[in-house]
C-alpha cells in the first residue's frame, strides 16, 4: 500500500514546489524538478517489476496487471519526454507573460500523479475522480502556445471530455444502483464476487454510459471530436503523453467496467459494443487522414485509428493482443510525436506539403520519420505488426469474419493515406531550412532513438516476462469464446 | 422534499427560458443549493456527521463557490450579459417540456429511487440532464455552456442520491473537488477567449475537422522558443 502511494504523492508534492518556485527566468530549476520527478517515478514503477507487490484486492489501492502494464507505459514515456524537454524547450529565450508557461512543469507533474491514480486503483469513484483530473491536469498543458487555435483546442477539450466523464459518472451510478444501490464497496473486486447478484438492466445502462463518456476521453469515434485539435495543438512533448499515455489510463477505465461486467455474464454484450466502436473509430480514422494537410493532425487521426484497433482487440476477445498493441502503439507513436516537434523546430511548420526531403536535410529525424510510420502502420518487422497479427489470428479463431476482413479493409486504407503523405515528406527535392529553423539538439533525438530500440525489439521476440504479464492481464479482459 | 425536486426541475426550465445571463448564474446558484439540502431533508435528522459534511461541503460548492467564479470570470472578461441562444427561447422552453414528459413516462424504465427518495427523483433527474445537455449545445457562448455542464452534473448528482447509497465520504468529496478545479479551470480559460477574441463566442472558431488548419504564420502559430 505505502509503494502504492509514493509515485503518486512525490510527483505531486514536486508539482506544488515547482508552482512554488516564482519568476520566469527560473525554468532549469523546475525542468530539473520535471526530470528528478520522471526519474523517481520511473524507478519507483521498474521497482513493482522487479520486487512485485502482493495484490491487495480489497483494498482502495490495488495493482493488477492491467494496472501495471498502464502505468509502466506512462512512467517511461514520461521519463523520456523530461529528457526531450531539455532540447525541445532549450531556446526558450523570451518568456511569456503570464501564468501558462510557469504552469507547465506542475501541471506535468500532476498529469503523472493523476495518470498513476488511475492505473493503481481498485474503486470505481477514485478511478472516476483520476481520470477526471487527468483532464483538468492537460487542459492548460495543450494551451502552452497560447494562441487562438491552442485556446480553442484547449476548450474544446474541456468542455468534450468534462462533459463525457459527466457521463461516465452517471454510468457508475448505475452500475451502484444495479448492486442494490449500495455504494459502499464499489471496488472492481467486490463488484466481481458477486457479478451474479448483480442486475442486468441497469448494468447494461451503465456500462454504455461509461463506454461513451471514458470513450470520448479515448477517443474513440464518434466522440473523438476533441483529439485531433488538442494533439496537433499542444507542443510536441505534451501530445506525446496525450497520445501514448493518457489514452491508455482512459482504455483502463473502461476495461474495469469491463471485467465487472463479465462477471455479470455480459460478455457477449459489452464484445459487441467494443467491436462496434472499435471498427466506427477505425473507419473514421481512416477516411480523415486521407487528406490531411497537417502531418500533428494525421498523427492524431491514426491515434483514433489505433484506439479503435484496441477496442476491436477487446471486442473479438484478443485481450493479449490488445494490451500487447496499447504498448506498440505507445512507443510507436511517442517516437512520431517527438519526431514530428523535431521538424517543427526545424522547419517552423506543421504543413507536410511545404516539408521534402527530410532525409537529406535532417538525416537522423528522416530516418526516425521513416521508421516510425512504418511501425504505426504495421510493416513487419516492428512490434505493432505482431500485435496487430495476434488480433487478426484471435478474431478469425473466434469466429469473427466479417469484423477482420472490415478491421483489415481499414489498415489498409490508412496504410496508403499515412504513408502518401509521409512519402513525400521524406523524399523529394530537400528543401532548405527556413530562417529561424534550427537543427534538433542530441537530448531530442536521444529520446525518440531510444524508442526505436523497443519498437523493432519487440516486433522480433517477446521477452518471458513481458509475455506472462501480458497474458495474466488478457485474461483479465479476455472471457470471449 | 417533493417541493424541493419541483424546485430543481423549474429551475432548470427556468434557465431554458432566461436571456440574462446573471439571473442564469443565480438560478443554477439556487438549483445547487436545492441540490444540497435534499439528502438532508430525505433523511429528516442531522445525527450523521458524513452527511451533515456532504450538505455542508454541496452546498459551499455548489451554491457558494462555483457562482463566484462564474461571476468573477464574468466580470473580469466583461462579457456582455446576454445569454445568444441558437434555437429561440420559446422553442427550447418547449423542447424542455418534450424532455419532461419523456422522463416521467420512461418511469418504468429506469431504477427505483431508495427509499427515503421520493419516487419522482429519478425521472426529474433525467429531465435534468437532459435540459443540461440542451443548454450545452443551444447556447453559443462559452459562458452558457459552462451553465450548461453545471445543470448536466446537478441532474447526474440527483441521479447519485437517488440511486445510491453510503457512498465513502472521500470519493463524494473528490468528486465535488474534481468539479470545482474544473469550473476554476473553465473560468480562466473562459479569461483567455475573451482577451484573445474580444468576445466569448466560440461559434466561428469551431473549424471542421476536416480542413485542417494549414500553414500558420509562424510568428504567431508555433512559438517554440518561448
Amino acid at each position: 500500500m505505502m509503494r502504492l502511494i509514493a509515485p503518486i504523492v512525490i510527483p505531486t508534492l514536486l508539482g506544488i514546489v515547482a508552482l512554488l518556485i516564482r519568476g520566469a527566468t527560473r525554468r532549469r530549476e523546475r525542468r530539473l524538478l520535471l526530470s528528478i520527478g520522471a526519474m523517481v517515478h520511473f524507478i519507483l514503477i521498474a521497482s513493482f517489476h522487479l520486487f512485485p507487490i502482493a495484490e491487495t484486492p480489497w483494498a482502495l489501492l490495488s495493482l493488477d496487471p492491467l494496472g501495471l502494464i498502464v502505468l509502466s507505459i506512462s512512467s517511461l514515456l514520461f521519463l523520456l519526454v523530461s529528457l526531450y524537454a531539455w532540447g525541445y524547450f532549450h531556446h526558450e529565450r523570451a518568456p511569456t507573460h503570464g501564468g501558462v508557461s510557469r504552469v507547465f512543469t506542475p501541471c506535468m507533474l500532476f498529469f503523472l500523479a493523476t495518470m498513476t491514480l488511475t492505473a493503481v486503483t481498485n474503486h470505481l469513484g477514485i478511478l472516476w475522480m483520476a481520470i477526471e483530473g487527468t483532464t483538468l491536469a492537460s487542459a492548460p498543458l495543450i494551451y502552452y502556445h497560447r494562441h487562438e487555435k491552442a485556446l480553442e483546442a484547449t476548450w474544446k477539450y474541456l468542455l468534450i471530455c468534462s462533459v463525457g466523464i459527466a457521463l461516465a459518472l452517471l454510468g457508475l451510478f448505475f452500475v451502484a444502483a444495479a448492486n442494490g444501490g449500495d455504494g459502499s464497496d464499489l471496488t472492481v473486486t467486490s463488484l466481481m464476487a458477486h457479478g451474479g447478484a448483480l442486475d442486468p438492466r441497469w448494468l447494461r445502462i451503465g456500462f454504455i454510459l461509461v463506454l461513451v463518456g471514458f470513450g470520448t476521453k479515448m477517443g474513440l469515434a464518434p466522440m473523438h471530436g476533441w483529439l485531433p485539435d488538442a494533439h496537433s495543438e499542444a507542443p510536441s512533448p505534451v501530445s506525446v503523453l496525450l497520445s501514448g499515455a493518457l489514452l491508455n489510463c482512459a482504455f483502463l477505465g473502461i476495461l474495469r467496467f469491463h471485467q465487472v461486467c463479465l462477471a455479470a455474464h455480459l460478455g457477449p454484450f459489452t464484445t459487441r459494443l467494443f467491436i462496434v466502436f472499435g471498427l466506427i473509430s477505425l473507419f473514421v480514422a481512416a477516411a480523415f487522414i486521407v487528406h490531411q494537410r497537417d502531418y500533428k493532425r494525421m498523427l492524431a487521426y491514426s491515434s483514433i485509428e489505433h484506439m479503435g484497433i484496441l477496442a476491436l482487440g477487446v471486442g473479438i476477445g484478443s485481450g493479449f493482443g490488445s494490451l500487447l498493441h496499447a504498448i506498440n502503439h505507445s512507443i510507436a507513436k511517442a517516437l512520431l510525436f517527438l519526431t514530428a516537434g523535431q521538424i517543427l523546430v526545424a522547419y517552423k511548420s506543421k504543413t507536410s506539403s511545404e516539408i521534402h526531403g527530410l532525409l537529406r536535410t535532417v538525416p537522423f529525424t528522416g530516418g526516425l520519420l521513416t521508421i516510425g510510420t512504418l511501425a504505426v502502420l504495421g510493416v513487419p518487422p516492428f512490434a505493432p505488426f505482431m500485435s496487430e497479427l495476434i488480433i487478426c489470428k484471435d478474431g478469425l479463431l473466434h469466429g469473427y469474419g466479417i469484423p477482420v476482413a472490415l478491421y483489415l479493409l481499414a489498415l489498409g486504407m490508412v496504410f496508403v493515406g499515412m504513408s502518401r503523405i509521409v512519402l513525400g515528406m521524406i523524399h523529394g527535392a530537400p528543401h532548405p531550412l527556413p530562417q529561424g529553423g534550427e537543427r534538433p539538439s542530441w537530448p531530442m533525438l536521444l529520446a525518440p532513438g531510444l524508442l526505436a530500440i523497443p519498437l523493432l525489439f519487440l516486433g522480433i521476440y517477446l521477452p518471458a516476462p513481458l509475455r506472462a504479464l501480458l497474458t495474466s492481464g488478457g485474461h483479465l479482459i479476455g472471457g470471449a469464446p | 422534499m417533493d417541493w424541493l425536486l419541483v424546485g430543481i426541475i423549474l429551475s432548470a426550465f427556468f434557465l431554458l427560458g432566461l436571456s440574462r445571463l446573471t439571473i442564469c448564474i443565480r438560478v443554477v446558484a439556487i438549483q445547487g443549493a436545492l441540490l444540497s439540502l435534499l439528502p438532508i431533508l430525505a433523511k429528516g435528522s442531522l445525527a450523521e456527521v458524513p452527511l451533515v459534511l456532504m450538505t455542508l461541503g454541496t452546498f459551499a460548492i455548489k451554491a457558494v463557490a462555483m457562482p463566484f467564479l462564474l461571476f468573477r470570470s464574468l466580470r473580469e472578461a466583461a462579457i456582455r450579459r446576454e445569454v445568444e441562444p441558437i434555437i429561440s427561447l420559446h422553442l427550447s422552453l418547449l423542447a424542455g417540456g418534450g424532455i419532461a414528459i419523456l422522463a416521467f413516462s420512461s418511469l418504468k424504465a429506469l431504477p427505483k429511487a431508495i427509499p427515503p427518495f421520493s419516487p419522482i427523483a429519478v425521472p426529474v433527474a433525467l429531465t435534468v440532464v437532459l435540459i443540461g445537455f440542451l443548454l450545452l449545445i443551444s447556447r453559443r457562448k462559452a459562458v452558457t455552456q459552462v451553465i450548461g455542464f453545471l445543470v448536466l452534473e446537478n441532474g447526474v448528482f440527483l441521479f447519485g442520491m437517488s440511486l445510491v447509497a453510503g457512498f465513502p465520504l472521500i470519493v463524494e468529496m473528490g468528486i465535488l473537488l474534481d468539479l470545482l478545479v474544473g469550473i476554476f479551470v473553465m473560468g480562466i480559460m473562459m479569461y483567455h477567449i475573451h482577451r484573445t477574441f474580444d468576445h466569448i463566442d466560440i461559434q466561428p472558431h469551431s473549424s471542421d475537422s476536416v480542413g485542417a488548419p494549414a500553414a500558420l504564420p509562424l510568428h504567431e502559430s508555433e512559438r517554440v522558443t518561448r
